[in-house]
């Protein structure tokens, strides 16, 4: 949006006490800035996440202390640990209950791929299988530095999105859809396994 | 503690009618173990838990395990007519050895600050529905660990309170502690496979038609 205010002219004007802004500014300033985490964890990666929250590391500085037992209250649900199959189907149920906009961090191996008890029969090979996600962070745990890492990437994803035209954000086209099938229990795995709209792995190679 | 072989005989007395098989363990632990009989294996366990010398009162854990059907061949030596003369000969004879699956029970004393004594008990085969004496009447402690070989191996105990599987879901079929079982098929990307997931990522390889011949196309384009 700042190609629409000369910025040389904009910084001008706030040198003399003039603030000039845009609503997707200041709607992305306030979302960026008011992140929600939802209030739960899987594994270790939560004890991560739990430090990030507390006092060493502080998550409020980036303001997304305020983690809501609720999904209907929360703006980011922060995967923190391993899912295993009967747990998924929970967790793509808190993701539609979320109000739009929502974010996903995906954080540690597990939540990316599996992780170590990727070739197990109980857990989830990742759940970007179900649901789309914003951040990746490797680690097995990450370190809190790379969670809040994780934080200003999804910032950085915010104060870009736009509001309007071509390329506006997802969340406000009506066609996208804001919530996704849940995985039923099957006989022998989740049915459907995963969901094609959201993941689509690359075809491997051969060498 | 008094030796596996006096608490067998005392147990035998105890309980009329009761096989214990004391089972060797030739491995570097050399922990030998006794194996049950069915039957009386509720009435031995009672007994181990009240006899005021033993006092085995903590079950610390149960679990499962399953063995394959196996074959061991032996080299016997055979006395054989050979050209109207008796003569020795060595023959490889093989022996078969039907599958089963085995629940394994560590018992301590918090009492008497002893053990583990190792008791097991062993399903008649590996078909479904193979069927064990439960003891979680004995020890309340066993409870959750039978409901988890019940999962995972798909013993069935009788006389459990509560036996329904604990970690996977109820609808789910298969026993994937066993060792026949298969997981599925959802290895659609696998960065370095290698060994048998290797052989499974195969299947889901694109076609390089450029590079090998069109008769050798192995997935779906």
């Amino acid at each position: 949006m700042s190609g629409q205010v000369d910025e040389s002219l904009r910084s001008e004007l706030q040198k003399q006490g003039i603030w000039v802004t845009s609503t997707q500014e200041l709607y992305n300033w306030g979302r960026r800035n008011s992140i929600w985490p939802l209030q739960f964890g899987l594994a270790c990666c939560a004890i991560e996440m739990i430090a990030t929250a507390a006092s060493r590391y502080d998550l409020a500085r980036f303001g997304g202390e305020v983690f809501r037992p609720s999904p209907r209250q929360a703006d980011l649900m922060i995967v923190a640990g391993t899912v295993t199959k009967k747990m998924a189907p929970q967790i793509v149920r808190l993701y539609n209950q979320m109000p739009d906009p929502k974010y996903v961090i995906s954080m540690g191996a597990c939540a990316i791929s599996g992780g170590p008890f990727k070739r197990g029969y109980n857990v989830l090979k990742g759940i970007d299988r179900y649901i789309p996600v914003d951040v990746y962070i490797p680690g097995c745990p990450p370190r809190p530095e790379a969670l809040l890492h994780a934080f200003m990437e999804l910032q950085r994803k915010i104060d870009g999105q736009r509001l309007t035209g071509n390329g506006k954000a997802a969340f406000l086209d009506p066609k996208q859809p804001s919530d996704f099938p849940v995985p039923a229990f099957g006989a022998h795995d989740l049915e459907p396994p995963s969901n094609p709209e959201v993941f689509q792995p690359p075809l491997m190679e051969r060498t | 503690m008094e030796s596996l072989d006096e608490l067998k005989g005392r147990a035998e007395q105890a309980v009329p009618g009761a096989k214990i098989t004391i089972v060797p363990n030739p491995g570097p632990a050399n922990q030998p173990s006794l194996l049950l009989d069915n039957e009386h294996a509720a009435a031995v366990v009672r007994f181990l838990r009240d006899d005021a010398v033993l006092r085995l009162d903590h079950c610390s854990n149960a679990t499962g395990v399953d063995w394959l059907d196996r074959k061991v061949s032996k080299k016997v030596k055979v006395k054989k007519v050979v050209e109207g003369e008796e003569k020795e000969v060595e023959e490889t004879q093989e022996e078969f050895f039907p599958g089963y699956l085995e629940a394994v029970y560590h018992l301590y004393s918090m009492t008497h600050k002893h053990g583990p004594v190792v008791i097991r008990t062993r399903t008649k085969d590996r078909a479904e529905g193979a069927r064990l004496p439960s003891l979680t009447p004995i020890y309340r402690s066993a409870e959750f660990q039978e409901r988890e070989i019940f999962d995972l191996y798909g013993v069935r105990f009788d006389g459990h309170p509560d036996l329904r599987r604990i970690l996977m879901w109820d609808e789910f079929e298969d026993f994937p502690m066993r060792k026949d079982y298969r997981e599925p098929d959802d290895y659609e990307y696998e960065p370095t496979p290698h060994d048998d997931v290797l052989e499974r990522a195969k299947e889901h390889y694109s076609a390089r038609p450029q590079l090998d011949g069109a008769e050798n196309l192995t997935a779906p384009s």
